[in-house]
């Protein structure tokens, strides 16, 4: 692999990776805190396979990049190198915030990992075999819960679509490329990731609209920053969260 | 009256055999009432349990350990649910054993009142904690309620991996830096005691031991369990180089056991009553979190109970 194109593959999955780490950590928030204990366990059970998925995408990069290990990724960084996407880093807010943060995510990543399944990348591709079973049911878990709540009460009605609503904004940087990216797409190891949005807009449409719930203006302003490490404020406080116990005690093994 | 004496005497029977009591079988009421009492406590316990060790998931200092105490809390909810369906089967609702929970009429396992303050507790939890919890759980695999025994056989196959990574996760620490050895040291010494007094009074004290362990709804005595406990924790605190927060633990070649010091149990009776470090933090946490979802429960009852109509439409 040339030089050019090692660094291009790095930034992409480390940006994968960061996805997973930190909505993941969201998620992990949620125990016990669940509306009630077989969805704190469904949680949980999530938060572990994004753990698990950042842990494997972590290794990679480090093994691309001189031998790095997966806690350097999460706990060595400062917040403007962690390219997660926007959306991963929102705060859970009440279920149903939750609920569409899942919904915007999980059908955006099972697409990606989906494509990632005919990676020209023999490590990637085996990656995406693993992680599109585990998205696929985030998938199902994600609309069963919106149409549940966009269908169930007068009141789970608008919390949901609040939840949609406010989420929304965040959803158009999930499809954010690099100019690095080209030469992955071209070398037939990733997808293109912008040309996913419109499936994308289609099978989330579909949910929400089942769900008895109002579609946002697909036209409204949305931010923008996160491959180049331009957050919400929200990631300071993770971060010092994430990283409180490696920066108290520098240079320990745990 | 006969009647009921004859079958109580064949009850008493078939729990000497050593056969196991099922849900449909003929029970007197006070052995569904002290079973009813001492699950539910159990899985009350699993719940509550989670609070301490969930306090320091987004905090945990390496993915590895991350993933392992987040799957481990993840069991312990499993564990919670599968003992509030034992539970059930004695013709409790979950709701209602919730809310023996919420109004104290249930207790939970006092170990849970005490905070976690450093990293170096999730070791000593897994540990001393689970360490505890499987002495006593293994004795109740052979308790005289089937549904009972069965989720115990279950639940103590994962709580030797609890265990273990506690354990584990001491290692790294006193293999470690001093400072984290001295992190570690501080968790021993303040889980130390309060792990042993999860085992309850001394028997003498003991309200409920005899008719329990005639029933065989207990299988050893509180001290028992206690002396087993004590008795392979030692050799594991001093292969990680720990050191026991108690001068008068010592050898006894005599009895085959270790000697040890007074139990505090008025600390102990105190934290029963409720005045423990965090008794109305954990207590608070379970209601609010109870209460403010309210709506997401309604939601899905509202949604199964329309489709369920949708669905008989469709087949009118
Ligand atoms: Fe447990
Ligand atoms: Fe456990």
């Amino acid at each position: 692999m040339s030089q050019g194109i090692n660094s291009s593959l790095i930034k992409f999955v480390v940006r994968l990776g960061d996805n997973n780490l930190i909505l993941g950590h969201r998620l992990s928030e949620w125990c016990s805190k669940g509306p009630f204990l077989e969805e704190d366990i469904a949680m949980s059970n999530i938060a572990l396979d994004y753990i698990g998925q950042a842990r494997v995408l972590y290794s990679y990069a480090g093994q691309l990049d001189g031998g790095k290990n997966e806690d350097y990724y999460a706990y060595e960084r400062r917040e403007h190198e962690f390219t997660n996407a926007l959306l991963c880093e929102t705060p859970n807010g009440d279920f149903g915030m939750t609920v569409a943060r899942q919904l915007y995510y999980s059908v955006f990543a099972y697409a990606l990992c989906n494509a990632l399944l005919k990676s020209k990348d023999e490590t990637l591709s085996g990656y995406a075999g693993k992680a599109v079973k585990e998205l696929a049911y985030h998938v199902r878990h994600a609309s069963d819960w919106t149409l549940r709540l966009g269908d169930g009460t007068e009141e789970s009605n608008k919390r949901m679509q609040h939840g949609i609503d406010e989420l929304w904004m965040y959803t158009h940087d999930l499809f954010a490329t690099l100019e690095s990216d080209k030469e992955l797409v071209a070398a037939g190891i990733i997808p293109d990731v912008a040309a996913m949005k419109g499936e994308w807009l289609e099978q989330v449409k579909d949910v929400i609209q089942r769900a008895t719930l109002t579609m946002p203006d697909v036209n409204a302003w949305q931010m923008e920053g996160s491959r180049k490490g331009r957050h919400t404020e929200n990631i300071g406080y993770i971060i010092s969260e994430l990283q409180y116990v490696t920066r108290a005690y520098p240079g320990c093994e745990w | 009256m006969e009647n009921v004496m004859e079958l109580e005497a064949q009850f008493q029977a078939k729990i000497d055999r050593g056969e196991f009591i099922e849900p449909k079988d003929w029970m007197p009421e006070k052995y569904r009432k002290t079973l009813i009492r001492q699950i539910s406590q159990h899985a009350h316990s699993e719940i509550i349990g989670m609070q301490p060790e969930g306090n320091w998931i987004t905090r945990a200092p390496s993915l590895r350990r991350k993933a392992i105490l987040l799957a481990k809390i993840q069991d312990e909810a499993g564990h919670g649910l599968y003992l509030y369906s034992a539970c059930e089967t004695m013709g409790i609702s979950r709701e209602e054993l919730n809310h023996q929970l919420h109004t104290g009429a249930a207790k939970y396992s006092s170990i849970f009142n005490y905070p976690t303050l450093s990293w170096a507790d999730m070791g000593a939890i897994g540990w001393l904690v689970d360490g505890a919890a499987i002495v006593n759980q293994v004795s109740l695999q052979r308790t005289s309620y089937g549904p009972y025994a069965r989720a115990m056989v279950r639940i103590c196959k994962e709580e030797s991996f609890h265990q273990r990574q506690g354990y584990e996760l001491l290692l790294s620490l006193c293999r470690g830096t001093a400072e984290q050895k001295a992190m570690a040291q501080d968790a021993m010494n303040r889980w130390w005691w309060p792990s042993l007094m999860m085992f309850g009074p001394h028997d003498a004290e003991s309200a409920h031991s005899a008719q329990s362990m005639q029933w065989k709804i207990k299988r050893e005595s509180n001290d028992e369990l206690r002396q087993k406990f004590i008795d392979k924790t030692v050799a594991q605190a001093e292969f990680l180089g720990l050191t026991i927060p108690d001068p008068d633990l010592k050898w006894n070649a005599e009895r085959g056991h270790y000697d040890f010091g007074q139990i505090d149990w008025e600390e102990f009776n105190n934290v029963i009553r409720g005045n423990g470090p965090c008794n109305k933090q954990r207590l608070n946490h379970h209601v609010k979190v109870h209460e403010e979802n309210v709506w997401v429960r309604e939601a899905a009852n509202a949604y199964a109970k329309k489709n369920a109509k949708k669905s008989e439409t469709l087949v009118a």
